[in-house]
């Protein structure tokens, strides 16, 4: 009977098609597959997190007054995945945090300081469960978080859900408020962001043009994020060189990792731009840029954004990233000091090389979260009511590294602006490429290390 | 002049996809196995040349003469000792193991190289151009990747179809049963396989360093467009590949070149 009954079922499926075993087995494998990925990265997260949590410095209990319960710092870097370049100098940082600062006074208590280190492998969802991780199971007190819309947004999102205060740096703030859905009129409870914004990318870049006089740009802006805002016609590019009587040639968004762009430049050089201006990834610009060589496209000033943040990418494109220009947040000639230990911006960076053998980087910006972080918390009134935590955090008024932080100035709430100039990259002296400021326009208080050349 | 200039740079990087498509063309062809660590591969390649050419001193295309050996032993040890041992059975192994391989050869790149991103300096060629009149211009170095990738093809298919050893791979891959019962090692022949397979990849991955720049997490966006070539040209064909890969640049390149691209994204 039993026999019987399984012959029937066999012929129900069709001769040759895929068994409905076969087919279970094949999607329990790519299930699999996927699955490892994400479990694999929560594996080598969590050892990461673990590691931090026990290397915690110890609390420095020789000065006065009582100890305190130990406050629980979160930090979210990538430092792994395709935007590691940002979190590079993060290890640096955390170990400066721990050697300055590693216990805070608050109402004459000392509270020693657990900072707990995540990696967002790049990966926002991986941002967004982390962040989840340390807010839930680390019952951290405080969020720091910087590099770019992928880690700071997912982050900052996640802390607004939890009511977890947060303070971040290196976005600009229209994609940390809009992107976040944030309205001018009511802003964030728990996230505060300091950087700069894309309208003074657009100062800095279309001043420097002028002083080169060159008025006919050719724009390369992405399908991403960032290049559709550079394009947005109201908030974007379009319109302020409309305004300021630039022509400007947008052969429209293009999809990233193009190999060819033969078509773009052919449009430039129709239109005699003398102007390349774009928020270019590292390998696309050093593509388009090789290809402009080759297609006889010389314009009199590139100003690209993104792509030429770092060193290591300039010494990647080799001879022809001289002269370029680029949108520049911090450099060791800024007139800042750290809040925790007095150096300068100069210092710091000179320390960096040393520890690390490598050039001074702009993501040393990051070490203000953590000034922030201790300034805000010196400050609260009740440690364990976090409302009071992101109060104090409100009406933060210092200096840091990164500039002045003062939350009351900002262009819409929750975010603080940092000075932004236009820099340079020049034949160096110790290394072979230089960041020289040459434009302070809206910044004044940045030395300028020279003038605008325009590209031979 | 427009759509003269479209088809020429539309031939000119259907050679460098080529490059990409035809190692795992070929992977593909003998032993059936997709290989997920393709991209990675090639990035790993453009390392061991940045590190050769580091060490040297030389230009990265005469790095190429130790690079591609080197690249060739490892893809023979590759799939002697571990690929060959996902062929049995579930057709679900070699994908996994593959990938895994991806995530570890991103991972200690990343932690041997850093994150910075890396370029090939291949000197003059790379800025160069021929000037073609009416303003049309091929540069030497897509040229150069172009009449490398074709002859890649030109060996390979010459290899496959004029040799023993040739003979050998496409009994392999038509029937490894029949294969075996005339004498021949399939582990070798796969072995020998993903060998050819890595080099012809890791030189793919050295004129992508030159071409432009690179980081140890860029492998599986690079991996996409060989993929595509590999899977619209028809797995396991040798010609395919590049036929795809030119036709399917124009396309893209009208799109670009015309205004509409702006207003419809």
């Amino acid at each position: 009977m039993d026999k019987k009954h399984e012959e029937e079922a066999r012929s129900l499926l069709p001769p040759g098609s895929l068994s409905r075993r076969e087919f279970l087995r094949l999607a329990g494998a790519a299930g699999a597959t996927v699955g490892l990925g994400a479990g694999l990265g929560g594996f080598i997260a969590g050892c990461g997190g673990e590691e931090a949590a026990t290397t915690t410095a110890p609390g420095d209990t020789t000065a006065g007054g009582a100890t305190g319960r130990a406050i629980k710092i979160g930090f979210v870097t990538p430092l792994t995945g395709p935007i590691a370049g940002f979190g590079e100098a993060d290890t640096f940082c955390i170990e400066e945090w721990k050697a300055a600062a590693p216990t805070v006074q608050i109402g004459g208590t000392i509270h020693p300081i657990t900072l707990v280190v995540s990696d967002s492998q790049s990966d926002p969802n991986r941002a967004a469960q982390v962040a989840g991780d340390l807010i839930n199971n680390d019952k951290i007190d405080l969020m720091l978080v910087a590099s770019t819309p992928d880690t700071v947004n997912p982050v900052a999102d996640q802390c607004e859900a939890n009511g977890v205060p947060c303070i971040s740096n290196d976005t600009p703030w229209q994609p940390f408020f809009f992107g976040r859905g944030g309205d001018p009129a009511v802003g964030f409870k728990w996230t505060y962001h300091f950087f700069w914004g894309l309208e003074d990318v657009i100062v800095n870049f279309t001043d420097m043009w002028k002083s080169v006089g060159a008025n006919s740009a050719g724009a390369m802006w992405p399908n991403d994020p960032d290049g559709n805002a550079w394009a947005d016609d109201q908030t974007g590019f379009p319109r302020a060189l409309a305004e300021q009587g630039f022509t400007l040639v947008d052969p429209g968004r293009y999809q990233q990792l193009t190999e060819d762009f033969s078509a773009q430049i052919a449009r430039f050089k129709q239109a005699n731009c003398d102007i390349l201006t774009g928020v270019m990834i590292p390998p696309d610009f050093a593509n388009f840029w090789k290809q402009a060589a080759q297609q006889g496209f010389k314009p009199k000033i590139a100003s690209v954004g993104k792509g030429l943040l770092f060193p290591s990418s300039m010494e990647a494109l080799g001879d022809i990233g001289y002269g370029l220009t680029t949108e520049v947040w911090w450099t060791p000639a800024h007139p800042f000091t750290s809040s925790l230990t007095g150096e300068s911006c100069a210092a710091i960076a000179a320390k960096y090389e040393e520890k690390t053998g490598k050039q001074w980087t702009q993501p040393l910006l990051h070490y203000a979260v953590y000034e922030v972080a201790i300034n805000a918390l010196q400050r609260t009134a009740d440690i364990d009511d976090k409302e009071a935590i992101v109060e104090a955090i409100k009406t933060t008024k210092m200096d840091t590294l990164a500039g002045p932080v003062d939350w009351s100035t900002g262009p819409v709430p929750n975010v603080s602006k940092t000075p932004l100039v236009g820099g340079q990259w020049v034949k160096g002296e110790k290394y072979p490429y230089d960041l020289v400021v040459v434009n302070n326009s809206i910044a004044p208080m940045v030395p300028l290390g020279g003038e605008v050349q325009p590209l031979s | 002049m427009t759509w003269v200039n479209v088809v020429i740079q539309g031939v000119l990087l259907g050679g460098l996809y080529a490059l990409y498509a035809t190692g795992l063309s070929l992977v593909f062809g003998v032993m059936r196995l997709v290989n997920l660590a393709h991209g990675d591969l090639s990035i790993m390649g453009a390392f061991a040349c940045l590190v050769l050419v580091g060490i040297l001193d030389v230009n990265p295309l005469l790095s190429l003469v130790l690079v591609l050996p080197m690249i060739f032993v490892v893809g023979y040890l590759l799939q002697r000792l571990m690929l060959n041992f996902t062929l049995k059975g579930d057709d679900m192994r070699p994908l996994l193991a593959t990938f895994g391989l991806s995530v570890i050869i991103q991972n200690g790149l990343l932690v041997g190289f850093s994150a910075d991103s890396r370029g090939l300096d291949a000197g003059w060629i790379e800025n160069a151009s021929l000037s073609l009149g009416g303003g049309l211009a091929v540069g030497w170095f897509p040229l150069l990747t172009l009449v490398v990738a074709i002859l890649v093809i030109v060996l390979l298919n010459s290899f496959l179809t004029r040799t023993r050893l040739g003979r050998a791979f496409r009994a392999t891959s038509d029937d490894q049963e029949a294969a075996r019962l005339m004498g021949i090692d399939n582990r070798h022949i796969y072995a020998l396989a993903m060998g050819i397979a890595l080099g012809i990849v890791a030189l793919a991955g050295v004129f992508m360093g030159i071409r432009t720049t690179f980081t140890p997490g860029i492998g599986p966006a690079r991996l996409i467009f060989a993929f595509e070539a590999v899977i619209m040209g028809g797995l396991g064909s040798s010609w395919g590949p590049w036929r795809v890969a030119s036709h399917w640049a124009w396309p893209r390149r009208w799109a670009s070149s015309s205004r509409r691209a702006g207003e419809s994204s």
